[in-house]
């Protein structure tokens, strides 16, 4: 009496899946997420940003294509991970960064970073955040302060490249291609003549902290709005703080980026410079500048939330998010780093095992354990 | 609507809302399969201990006598659903997979004794003296539970009047009715809160006595307006209350459903019985009615066929043991893109291989999926985005758990709670890497050394 087709399928349940979310999905979600910052980027540094956007993400596909060919498995570059891992590396860079440190540091990062763990998902430290490090000490030359601005004071490292609309755009100051140092424009900025400065203001300002405390005047503090806005020098997408809430927004929004993570960072170090405030309430450089400068917000919602190295549980977390804020205001302050965001995800990173082996949470209606 | 004076917050933390595919029979009315010619009654079809089958061959059995003796403490007796004649016993696959005897019995030549609308009149129709329940003691109720072999309908087939004993140690205040219908496609308690209310507030009420309850909720989901309204109007001066909870995924599963209209929770490995709670599924109610009321066993229940594979989704009223061939053939066959056959909802069901397995107490429903309904996604690397995390709804780590199955890493599984699992599989259904979440959590459950 049995018809039965021996074509049916059998396999345990369930059978539905969520097939609209995926982790192409998740990786176009950051590419999105990513768009006002790159479109900030190639509005301020134009042809040199596009140029590192093209060259970070075509090192980087070029890379993972070499080792899934090594590793005889297919090419995985239809998730997108490395193309995210390019973008994200590229707006860590300086414009001006040559293009052999760019392609290295996309090598290293896809290599070292993640393929060499067993690509996407398989790895513990940030991919961008390995290559970023790699050759921030490798070329410290390049990526240093001069990588923003030419030691002489002139706008460029490279004499040979002029960039004139940064002046009209309020970037650079008018006078700096005048100006013989750094140091005379500083003061100036000081004073409030200008807000512009010729480093980026993680930089000017460490220097004023450093010579603040032999007692002498160096560096300068930048303006709040150039901060909030992106008017200023720095790396390629991390300048703007209204680009990186916005696309960080996108990301909460969809779920693609844990809440708790840019929450912890905040909070973490908000934490130390509200306290630093405290201690020293006329300083200029207060806990916005500390939030709103430098690599916080972009790591808080780009880097930190990065779901392969990033704990599981919402506790977990958070305090993942915040033993970055906390490591970010540790080496900006005690080392000889403007920025800490790196090596804070880096360190972090490594303890994520850790982490989620410490917030294992308890089941639904278990007896909490004291 | 009313809005309910359960404590509980009509919902649950986490879960997942998959396609309903509740339009496939939602508007079909129960249905009575015409009388098959054969049933096989497998003779473990609950939770717990096994039946000794009772009939010989040529045995002359009529609808409704025992064939099958249960012994242990948590076990059911077995009833023929049919008048007819025993043949030899077969073995059978049940849709979960498991072999087991079955006894096999053939219908007589002569109409059965109910056939038709009269059955279902019998089973589920009529009147049912909802105000008169207090002629029966606690005791009598508990009794005519068991000997009518009544189990868990809603899918795990748990010895219905082991729920209803008293404890004294362990008072029991309220009875939760669950008409969650929490599975998608699945509508056969639907329809028999839409069509026959009266059977189950019965079997609430009688429940409620038997155990000393004091408080009597109806947990429906908020997408059956109309079975919420039916019962409403029903239970109006039964002191029984309807509490509207939200559509989600896994609503119906016990402790989610418990915690959602008491706000109680009861742990891993835990009974609601143990924090006050008796939690019975509507048309197990139905079954204690009809056992107390008319004095008759299990040996009939609803099965929804249904499913984009299915040519005519329908609700039936069939006999346990009947082939789910028969059921899929009376529903007009599958279509040529059916793909899995069913045997409960796509989140939990089993798929047969062979769609000839009978038709058991437990069995909820048949649903069958098309190649356009399953998902194809192949398998990646976990991403570690902690999806399974946000929606698990017993609180696990199900990524965890799964790769330290899949590695056999028994310490790690524990560590991280295996056994709380209760399969539910809105892991596996949100995974955005398409890993078997569930079932490899599954798999480490019946691998893993016990202790």
């Amino acid at each position: 009496m049995s018809n039965t087709k021996p074509t049916h399928h059998v396999a345990t349940s369930p059978h539905l899946a969520d097939a609209k979310f995926t982790t192409r999905r998740m990786m176009t979600d950051v590419l999105i997420a990513l768009l006002p910052l790159v479109i900030f980027s190639i509005y301020i540094y134009r042809q040199y940003a596009v140029q590192q956007i093209l060259t970070c993400v075509s090192a980087c596909a070029l890379t993972e294509l070499l080792f899934s060919m090594a590793r005889g498995k297919a090419f995985s570059l239809r998730d997108g991970s490395a193309v995210v891992t390019g973008v994200i590396l590229a707006l860590t860079f300086p414009w001006s960064t040559p293009l052999h440190v760019a392609i290295i540091a996309s090598a290293i990062a896809v290599a070292c970073g993640k393929m060499v763990f067993g690509g996407v998902g398989m790895n513990l430290f940030n991919p961008a955040m390995v290559g970023r490090a790699f050759v921030m000490l490798a070329f410290a030359s390049a990526l240093g302060s001069v990588g923003y601005i030419g030691d002489d004071g002139k706008t460029v490292p490279n004499p040979d490249v002029a960039m004139p609309w940064l002046v009209d755009m309020g970037v650079l100051p008018k006078d700096v291609a005048q100006k013989s140092t750094e140091e005379t424009a500083s003061v100036t900025a000081v004073s409030g003549a200008t807000t512009m400065s010729s480093a980026t203001p993680m930089g000017a300002n460490k220097k004023r902290e450093t010579a603040a405390r032999k007692g002498e005047t160096a560096g300068f503090v930048t303006k709040i709005m150039p901060l909030v806005i992106g008017t200023h020098l720095g790396s390629l997408g991390e300048v703007s703080a209204i680009g990186c809430l916005l696309g960080g927004l996108f990301l909460l929004i969809r779920r693609t980026a844990a809440w708790q993570i840019p929450l912890g960072m905040i909070v973490g170090a908000g934490l130390i410079a509200a306290i630093l405030q405290a201690m020293d309430p006329s300083s200029p450089w207060t806990i916005g500048h500390e939030l709103c400068g430098g690599a916080l917000l972009f790591g808080a919602f780009f880097i930190a939330t990065d779901p392969v190295t990033s704990p599981l549980t919402s506790k977990g977390r958070f305090l993942f998010g915040l033993g970055i804020g906390l490591l970010t205001m540790v080496i900006r302050k005690l080392s000889g780093y403007p920025e800490g965001v790196m090596f804070a995800v880096l360190l972090m990173n490594a303890i994520v095992p850790l982490i989620n082996r410490w917030t294992i949470p308890a089941p639904f209606g278990a007896e909490k354990k004291a | 609507m009313s809005v309910s004076t359960a404590p509980g917050s009509g919902t649950f933390p986490c879960g997942v809302h998959p396609p309903e595919g509740k339009s496939f029979a939602k508007d079909c009315p129960i249905e009575v399969l015409p009388t098959p010619k054969q049933v096989r009654i497998a003779t473990q079809q609950n939770v717990g201990a096994p039946c000794e089958g009772l009939l010989k061959p040529r045995q002359e059995v009529t609808a409704g006598e025992q064939i099958g003796s249960a012994e242990a403490f948590i076990s059911a007796p077995l009833h023929s659903p049919l008048t007819g004649a025993a043949a030899m016993a077969q073995a059978v696959t049940l849709a979960n997979g498991r072999h087991m005897q079955a006894m096999v019995i053939n219908a007589s030549e002569e109409p059965q004794p109910l056939e038709g609308q009269a059955l279902l009149d019998d089973v589920y129709g009529g009147d049912w003296p909802l105000g008169a329940l207090e002629q029966y003691a606690p005791e009598q109720i508990v009794d005519a539970v068991k000997t009518a072999g009544i189990v868990g309908q809603g899918g795990a087939a748990f010895p219905t009047y082991v729920k209803l004993l008293r404890n004294d140690e362990k008072p029991i205040d309220t009875v939760v009715l669950n008409g969650c219908e929490c599975e998608p496609y699945l509508t056969a308690d639907y329809r028999l809160m839409v069509e026959f209310p009266q059977p189950i507030l019965a079997g609430a009420i009688l429940a409620a006595r038997a155990t000393g309850a004091s408080k009597i909720y109806v947990g429906i989901e908020d997408n059956k307006p109309l079975a919420i309204e039916t019962l409403q109007a029903a239970a109006a001066g039964t002191g029984v209350e309807i509490a509207v909870l939200k559509t989600k995924y896994p609503q119906g599963s016990e402790k989610q459903t418990m915690y959602a209209i008491t706000g109680r929770e009861a742990g891993p490995g835990k009974l609601p019985s143990e924090v006050g709670c008796c939690v019975i599924n509507v048309a197990t109610a139905a079954a204690i009615a009809r056992a107390v009321v008319r004095n008759k066993p299990l040996t009939h229940r609803v099965v929804t066929v249904t499913g984009g594979g299915i040519k005519e989704p329908k609700n039936l009223l069939v006999p346990v043991g009947v082939s789910c061939q028969v059921l899929i053939n009376y529903c007009g066959g599958l279509t040529d893109d059916a793909e899995r056959v069913i045997s409960g909802g796509p989140m939990m069901g089993f798929t047969m291989g062979n769609i000839d397995s009978p038709v058991t107490k437990g069995t909820s429903g048949l649903t069958v999926l098309r190649t356009s309904d399953l998902a194809h996604t192949t398998e990646t690397n976990c991403v570690r985005c902690g999806r399974c995390v946000d929606v698990c709804p017993m609180g696990l780590v199900p990524t965890r758990i799964a790769l330290a199955s899949r590695n056999q890493l028994w310490d790690l599984a524990k560590q991280y709670h295996i056994l709380a699992c209760v399969e539910c599989g809105c892991c596996s259904y949100t995974c955005p890497a398409a890993l078997p979440l569930v079932q490899l959590i599954r798999m480490g459950k019946v691998s893993m050394p016990r202790d």
